[in-house]
């Protein structure tokens, strides 16, 4: 058929036989792509007379908007802490192996380490944009070093450090500089961290609450001054205590600015959170629940020793610890495994586990305008699913880069 | 006139439905010749719409050749907006079907001179040769389209102003709130459904009854615009029980075929004629 497609001569991909997310709910409606992004087909057939190109047989999958991954440390044997002269294609690796889970982009995240791996490792990697090389990078998160020392976990605890110069400065100097990094985790009962808070949040960077032994109070603060994020939930931080309860206490505060809203991280992986404490956060606050895999350098690999940071850990099962003792340091799942988990542990439905793994973190990050969707003039990242949300096929602008047995 | 009658909703649709697929094969439409086809919007319509993307679906039939005219829209309601009959035909059949996305014409209610968009729709109708046949329904107070009454029977596509009635049975789609229902739209007119080749009215519903009473036992009337069709060779009036409530006895059982032997004969033969040509092309009625 001869067509007067108006505004753009790019082809159309039609999606068709399968189920899509949108508004909060999977309906059966065919999906449209051209140029990487979503596109209103009623507008098309209306304004420009146009129609597809190709059409795509889902054969009655499941299309939810790509996975995005807030907290990883690695994977297949990277590790994003370690230095090393070529940081950009052990991240190219992981992100092009992760494809595999459904994750269209992520965060790699670093944990404490000291300045000189921070001025080594950021200017390597700048955010860019996915596709069949791999996941998109949005920027680093960083995990440290200003955290608390009585919670450390798997830290390395030599290279902690306080706000001693007042917060703005020890930032540019611990970290040397702040371009391409998305999220920084700190500990607000550090004395001057308001002054961090606030300096990272105008230059757009999300600031999580984590690795903390701060009381709500502090927690509260830190939120007025801007910090919308905690860091996996429930590990390292204060237990939830009736009198104080502590960061956990974020989830129904009353002390959220109007129109603001705190998001926290859950590794859904079955062995850092207890179903029922994952089940008692997501009830209490479900459309602030974010999906990470907090993965480590031996995702992907088999059993065994495996270097962390600065540490080495030992992987024995599901379970990654710090050698030596029982500490865990990470987690070895991959974002697909911990949507299924989280949607058995919580009894929540197929659209809000998908939700969480991909709408929530795009909110957490303010993408969610073109990522974390399949609203119209969103990117055309997409994972396409059966029924029991196995990711069977992973999409980037509307261009397959993966599929499973291909 | 024919009038069939059905035992309800979902036969008066299939029945409807089969009439248009059969009309369109028998055509055999192709790229140098198109089947021209007029269409409705609203409630009584959907099941009808429904079927013949089930046909579609089923591979009895493309819209490929199929040429189609919306007989209005809305003035002034924004072509996104869930209650405009652009997004009720993209919803409910084109996104299903194979048309031609330049083959569908609808009128644009936001047009900027709205006389010369009705002028223009006339012409759209003219080049694409007249339209072989006009699928139509019927509003409570008697009106094809938005010819409201005291509507020329002889008028052509242009602006006209919703009556008290119109409004208030819409008000259900915009939220109950009076305010928020367009109170003009762009409808075509008696006399261009009247030049179609073929008329098919579907009527459903008990709160259809009177109309269709007024519509085909009294006389031709402009207050009462679907009358006008009494006078057109070849029109169709497909509905169910309920619609028929404040017929005569008399009407409905001639053209359910129970009148005397001698005419009974004619009639039902009659009938029984549209029924083999017409519908039983896809098998047979439940």
């Amino acid at each position: 058929m001869p067509s007067n497609k108006s505004v753009s001569d790019a082809p159309i991909t039609q999606f068709i036989n399968c189920r899509i997310l949108r508004d909060h709910h999977l309906q059966r409606e065919d999906l449209w792509v051209r140029e990487g992004r979503i596109l209103d087909p009623e507008k098309l057939f209306f304004d420009e007379k146009g129609y597809a190109d190709e059409r795509v047989d889902c054969e009655g999958s499941i299309i939810a908007p790509g996975f995005i991954d807030v907290q990883i440390n690695g994977g297949y044997g990277i590790d994003f802490s370690q230095p090393s002269n070529d940081v950009s294609s052990g991240i190219s690796l992981v992100a092009q192996k992760i494809l595999e889970h459904g994750v269209t982009s992520f965060c790699p995240t670093l944990v404490t380490s000291p300045p000189s791996v921070y001025h080594k490792v950021l200017p390597q990697v700048k955010v860019h944009g996915g596709g069949r090389h791999g996941a998109g990078v949005l920027g680093f998160h960083l995990e440290g070093p200003f955290i608390s020392l009585e919670k450390k976990g798997a830290h390395p605890e030599q290279y902690l450090r306080t706000f001693s110069s007042g917060g703005k400065d020890d930032l540019m100097e611990t970290y040397g500089g702040l371009d391409n990094v998305a999220m920084v985790t700190l500990a607000p009962e550090l004395p001057n961290s308001q002054s961090a808070v606030r300096e990272l949040c105008q230059r757009g960077i999300t600031v999580s609450l984590g690795h903390s032994v701060a009381n709500l109070s502090q927690a509260e603060e830190a939120v007025q001054a801007g910090a919308s994020f905690i860091t996996h939930l429930f590990n390292a931080m204060l237990p939830f205590h009736h009198r104080d309860p502590g960061i956990v206490g974020l989830l129904t505060s009353d002390q959220i600015p109007p129109g603001r809203m705190v998001y926290y991280g859950m590794i859904a992986d079955g062995i850092h959170t207890n179903p029922a404490a994952l089940r008692i956060a997501h009830r209490a606050h479900p459309s602030g629940l974010v999906l990470v895999t907090d993965a480590i350098t031996a995702m992907g690999l088999p059993p065994g020793r495996h270097t962390l940071g600065q540490q080495v850990v030992e992987i024995q099962g599901l379970h990654a610890y710090v050698a030596g003792t029982t500490t865990l340091c990470g987690s070895i799942a991959t974002m697909d495994m911990c949507v299924r988990h989280f949607k058995q542990a919580s009894g929540c439905s197929v659209e809000e586990a998908l939700e969480g793994a991909s709408l929530h973190p795009a909110q957490l990050l303010g993408i969610s305008h073109k990522k974390g969707n399949l609203d119209y003039g969103s990117d055309a990242d997409l994972v396409l699913l059966d029924d029991a949300l196995n990711v069977k096929a992973t999409y980037i602008s509307g261009e397959e880069v993966w599929r499973r047995g291909a | 006139m024919r009038l069939v009658i059905l035992d309800d909703y979902a036969q008066s649709s299939e029945w409807a439905a089969k009439y248009i697929c059969n009309r369109i094969i028998q055509f055999n439409p192709s790229e140098d010749r198109y089947f021209t086809l007029g269409l409705p919007t609203g409630s009584t319509p959907y099941g009808c719409y429904q079927k013949l993307i089930q046909y579609h679906r089923s591979g009895d039939l493309s819209f490929k050749y199929v040429k189609t005219f919306n007989m209005d829209e809305y003035v002034g309601l924004p072509r996104s907006h869930p209650q405009s009959y652009h997004s009720y035909m993209w919803n409910n059949f084109f996104k299903h079907i194979d048309i031609n996305p330049a083959n569908a014409h609808i009128l644009d209610g936001n047009a900027d001179d709205l006389e010369e968009e009705c002028q223009k729709y006339e012409e759209k109708i003219q080049e694409a040769g007249g339209i072989q046949l006009f699928v139509g329904g019927i509003g409570p107070d008697g009106h094809i389209a938005f010819n409201e009454p005291g509507s020329s029977l002889v008028s052509r596509t242009r602006v006209k102003t919703l009556a008290k009635d119109t409004i208030m049975a819409n008000a259900r789609f915009f939220d109950n709130d009076l305010s928020k229902v367009p109170t003009m739209a762009l409808t075509v007119g008696v006399g261009t459904v009247m030049d179609a080749k073929e008329v098919l009215i579907l009527i459903t519903g008990a709160h259809k009854a009177l109309a269709l009473s007024r519509a085909i036992e009294e006389g031709v009337n402009h207050m009462w615009t679907v009358s006008a069709f009494q006078q057109h060779p070849t029109t169709t009036f497909v509905c169910d029980e309920d619609a028929t409530l404040e017929l005569r006895v008399k009407t409905v059982k001639y053209f359910k075929g129970t009148r005397t032997p001698d005419t009974m004969r004619d009639t039902v033969e009659c009938l029984l004629q549209i029924h083999k040509t017409h519908v039983d092309r896809l098998g047979e009625l439940p």
